[in-house]
């Protein structure tokens, strides 16, 4: 009865935080209590068993590299940012001009394959939705969603941070085009689902202009837009309207 | 990289999640470089960057969710956890592997979770943890003792069906 007073200050002991003086006393009461000094012990195997189980994550060695890259000191942030959103508006100025060369010159066949895609692309985002389990990973967060497509798409690529946006991630699930694999993200919009789908451009054996510039001959009963990107292939499509859909897209053109 | 490693730890414990954690750390020297000349050189760098490390977590996707469901300041709610017997698992502890601890831990909701760590862990003094938390040392102290008990409650099912 008489250890009430010390035990309930046996963690504060325990943590080397009490006075000098108290602590000198607690240290002559542990030894001579057979009650205080069992539970000091046990107290003391809980801390070092919690301070080895926490010591648990290492981090990777390429992570460092690419954070003492990030931190290395570099022009004014505002700068930089300039710099790339010049050398973005550049890249979508020259690739707009390429693709806009490139429809031109592209023959009524080729009209006819790139509608036999779009259509491809819309059948897939119906079926998809029409399925009582439209997405294989459920998540609402993009660092779970882009780790789950690791080894079962041969590329990589980047979703963009939602926080500020009315957009909300669904989940994700693969899919195929032109037997090709690539990914297929669920996105959600005001109770409007639109789908994104990601896959590698060279796999493709249809050729695309890098743009959606002209609308398709035969009109699809969805909003879409396509483009390249860093060797991808995006497709961004749903019933929304053109203005999210495009958003949408818009969000993802501005990742790396 | 000052505190590198140990950040990274702190961070994927906050978060679960590895990728998560590594923007959380980038994040956290980026802000703690911009506002390094606001740094007094009298007071602790230690608790100064783990704050920033917390206050980005809290403020991130994955630290709204954690702390969406359960309370951030656990202190208002009385005796919500067992009281719990002293001792028996003191054997126990020595015989396991620290997976069982490492289960316990990762249940706790974060409140409890990130005192700990900085204490046992991290080894800050009540002060620095104090600091880092922004609460008072007698928060320190009461959250620590919560948490202590928390995890014991929790680590007791695993050591019985062990």
């Amino acid at each position: 009865m008489v250890c009430e007073s010390w035990k309930a200050k046996l963690d504060t002991y325990l943590d080397g935080e009490l006075p000098e003086q108290e602590m000198r006393s607690f240290d002559d009461h542990v030894r001579a209590c057979p009650a205080c000094s069992s539970d000091a012990l046990s107290r003391v195997q809980m801390k070092r068993a919690i301070q080895a189980a926490g010591k648990r994550f290492v981090p990777s060695a390429d992570f460092r590299r690419r954070l003492e890259q990030s931190l290395t000191p570099q022009p004014q942030r505002s700068f930089r940012l300039g710099w790339m959103l010049a050398a973005a508006a550049g890249v979508i100025l020259v690739v707009g001009t390429l693709a806009s060369t490139y429809v031109a010159s592209r023959s009524g066949k080729d009209q006819a394959s790139r509608d036999h895609v779009f259509s491809e692309i819309a059948d897939l985002h119906v079926a998809t939705l029409a399925s009582s389990s439209p997405v294989d990973v459920i998540s609402t967060d993009r660092h779970t969603v882009k780790p789950w497509f690791q080894g079962k798409i041969p590329f990589a690529f980047n979703l963009p941070e939602l926080q500020n946006s009315e957009f909300s991630l669904l989940g994700g699930r693969m899919t195929y085009l032109d037997q090709t694999p690539g990914a297929h993200l669920i996105y959600d919009v005001r109770k409007h689902h639109i789908s994104v789908f990601v896959f590698e451009e060279r796999a493709l054996s249809l050729k695309l202009p890098a743009r959606l510039d002209e609308p398709s001959s035969k009109p699809l009963p969805f909003n879409m837009e396509t483009w390249s990107q860093g060797g991808l292939r995006y497709f961004v499509i749903g019933d929304a309207s053109a203005s999210d859909i495009a958003r949408l897209a818009k969000l993802f053109q501005a990742e790396p | 990289m000052p505190l590198f490693e140990r950040l990274f730890n702190f961070a994927c414990w906050l978060t679960h999640d590895r990728q998560a954690a590594e923007d959380l750390v980038q994040e956290t020297y980026v802000k703690a470089l911009k506002g390094f000349p606001s740094f007094q050189p009298n007071t602790n760098f230690r608790a100064w960057i783990y704050k920033i490390l917390r206050n980005t977590f809290l403020t991130s996707r994955t630290g709204l969710k954690a702390t969406a469901t359960v309370p951030l300041d656990l202190e208002g709610e009385a005796e919500i956890l067992l009281t719990v017997e002293e001792t028996p698992e003191s054997i126990l502890l020595e015989r396991s592997d620290g997976q069982l601890v490492q289960q316990a831990l990762e249940q706790l909701p974060v409140a409890y979770r990130e005192v700990l760590l900085l204490c046992e862990v991290e080894e800050m003094s009540y002060q620095e943890i104090s600091a880092t938390l922004a609460i008072p040392m007698g928060t320190v102290m009461s959250r620590l003792s919560r948490a202590r008990k928390a995890l014991r409650s929790g680590l007791r099912p695993q050591f019985q069906k062990g």
